[in-house]
């Protein structure tokens, strides 16, 4: 068996028993990439030597040590490139470890390459990519979700052991679901953002994309925690998540919610979805019909929320301190006007100028105020539904990965794919997507994700669900073959 | 709330971003149908709810006002488009 098949705890049983060195596993990742990634497109960028390099000092005892994790291009990792798959972050070098990065190395990993997104993660798909789209390795002419659609192609592909991703209304999540991966969105406040690059600051966390839910737990732990250097990370004991999976979930109540199964869900995502259900109800859940009346709202929410949010966070795309900057302007408003124009795509355009909109003086209450008010009525849904419930399990995404090509002249059509996923970021709960089944489209195995969401901090209970269900199923195991 | 009065160009002009007269025609169309949409939530009775500033109850946080570390100057300037005698260039401000 290849190596790079392995999951990270795979690898790092052989690491520790010296069956490969650190070395050896770079040096096979980095030849897995040459066969598969013209086929994927998923790496913007990866410097072998340097993490040869970084391998040679690897400490394997660690908790991961000598295995490679991938970036995210969103995420700065001191010395690399960190371009948000933009052009107008062209050259950018990051002068800093993000705080995640800061630990994944304190844990011995080795923090490799950067993978493709929508630009400033905003998409699901990542055709918003200043440098082309990722593709599916399950059906190559299908997109791999987004925003973190390179996090789950290249962990879908054998091209990475783990990925980290950003989830801002479903970027991890989907594409994962997408990829027949497992990807996870923590509480908001778990993962410091410190170095992630903002795009709606009220709502994004970075957190793991995987082959297994025992990585994803593993990764947790490593990555979670309070720092001084995001003020809004919560200072609250981090668990051991690992700690729970083995307990199995005979008794634990799962909540369907009713207004997750509706038009506009693909028939085939449902069916897949309920057999899962049925599943865990066999694993000894108890599950419960449960309604989140305000569900039909959290999409218009979303989209006046996260853009308002990314407005002022892009402003400081100016050409001046970093990246990009337009020739020959002719003054500051022209060099700033002409920088944003040469240097953003259309979607992060169309966004600022929406976020602008929404926030500008006389329309902010009609808008920003009442969708902020929305917010409160989405994530009291949630707080009534888990008295009830100890967690709530729906699709991830209405259908399954689409064609490349397929949306993006319609970016309405193209919000749509987050639908079941933005009111998690919404409601600052936590979520986890795992491989529930395939469904066949046009001859290729496409994967179904099922979507598990949590009460704030109870990441341990949704991964508890998570792998009692994996265990007791094959379809994490399953193999796309890219290349054919 | 209306989207009728919503004109991509000025919108744009505030957002600091020129546009084309295509993107302009596209954005006004694309972003009219967004708006559309989200004036559902005009149907949601929020009269007697607070708005949610943050997801979780977070208080104000404080650290030790002490010097910390920051980045080296020459490092900070070093992803600059324009940069002289550790100062970034800016375009001319003032006529």
């Amino acid at each position: 068996m290849e190596i790079t098949s392995l999951t990270v705890h795979e690898t790092q049983a052989i690491l520790r028993s010296k069956q490969v060195s650190p070395k050896e596993v770079i040096e096979t990742l980095g030849r897995r990439i040459e066969l598969v990634d013209p086929s994927i497109h998923g790496y913007l960028s990866y410097d072998l030597n340097r993490a040869v390099s970084e391998a040679r000092n690897a400490d394997v005892r660690l908790p991961l040590g000598g295995v490679p994790i991938s970036i995210k291009d969103v995420i700065n990792v001191k010395g690399h490139p960190c371009g948000c798959a933009s052009k107008i972050l062209q050259g950018y070098i990051a002068p800093y470890d993000a705080t995640v990065i800061a630990k994944l190395r304190a844990a011995g990993a080795i923090p490799f390459g950067r993978v493709n997104m929508d630009e400033f993660a905003m998409g699901s798909s990542t055709e918003n990519s200043a440098f082309g789209p990722s593709r599916n390795p399950w059906d190559t002419t299908r997109t791999p979700g987004g925003s973190s659609g390179g996090s789950a192609a290249v962990v879908a592909a054998d091209e990475a052991f783990a990925a980290l991703g950003s989830d801002t209304g479903g970027s991890i999540r989907q594409p994962a679901a997408l990829c027949g991966c497992v990807g996870l969105k923590p509480t908001y406040g778990r993962v410091s953002r410190f170095g992630l690059v903002a795009f709606a600051s009220s709502l994004d966390q970075i957190g793991p994309i995987t082959k297994d839910v025992m990585d994803a737990a593993l990764l947790m732990n490593i990555i979670a925690g309070a720092d001084p250097c995001d003020s809004t990370s919560l200072d609250e004991p981090v668990p051991d998540f690992t700690a729970n999976l083995e307990k199995g979930i005979k008794g634990l109540k799962v909540g369907l919610p009713k207004e997750y199964f509706i038009e506009g869900l693909d028939p085939k995502v449902a069916k897949t979805v309920r057999a899962a259900v049925e599943h865990l109800q066999s694993l000894g859940a108890e599950v419960i019909e449960i309604s989140l009346p305000h569900t039909e709202h959290a999409l218009s929410t979303y989209y006046i929320i996260a853009p308002a949010e990314a407005s002022a966070n892009l402003a400081r795309f100016d050409g001046v301190r970093y990246g990009f900057r337009a020739k020959e302007v002719s003054g500051l408003l022209d060099h700033y006007g002409r920088t944003r124009e040469e240097g953003f795509g259309p979607e992060v355009k169309r966004r600022i100028i929406l976020g602008t909109y929404v926030l500008s003086s006389g329309y902010y209450d009609a808008y920003y105020l009442r969708a902020q008010k929305v917010r409160t009525l989405i994530r009291r849904d949630f707080a009534t539904a888990f008295e009830q419930v100890d967690a709530i399990v729906c699709p991830t995404s209405p259908t399954p990965a689409f064609k490349l090509g397929e949306r993006t002249s319609d970016p309405l059509s193209m919000y749509l794919a987050d639908i079941f996923t933005l009111a998690a970021n919404m409601a600052g709960i936590c979520g986890i997507s795992i491989p529930c089944g395939f469904l066949e489209e046009e001859g290729k195995q496409l994967p179904v994700g099922l979507q598990i969401l949590g009460p704030e901090l109870n990441e341990s209970t949704v991964l508890q669900v998570a792998y009692a269900y994996e265990q007791s199923t094959d379809w994490h195991k399953m193999k796309p073959s890219p290349q054919d | 709330m209306s989207s009728t009065n919503f004109d991509v160009e000025y919108v744009a002009e505030l957002a600091r971003i020129k546009l084309t007269p295509v993107e302009i025609k596209t954005f006004q169309s694309q972003l009219g149908h967004v708006l559309e949409h989200v004036e559902k939530l005009n149907a949601v009775d929020v009269s007697q709810v607070e708005p949610m500033a943050h997801s979780f109850q977070i208080y104000n946080v404080f650290r030790e006002d002490e010097p910390r570390e920051g980045l080296d100057r020459e490092i900070a300037l070093s992803n600059a488009p324009r940069q002289a005698q550790g100062l970034f260039i800016v375009t001319k401000v003032v006529e």
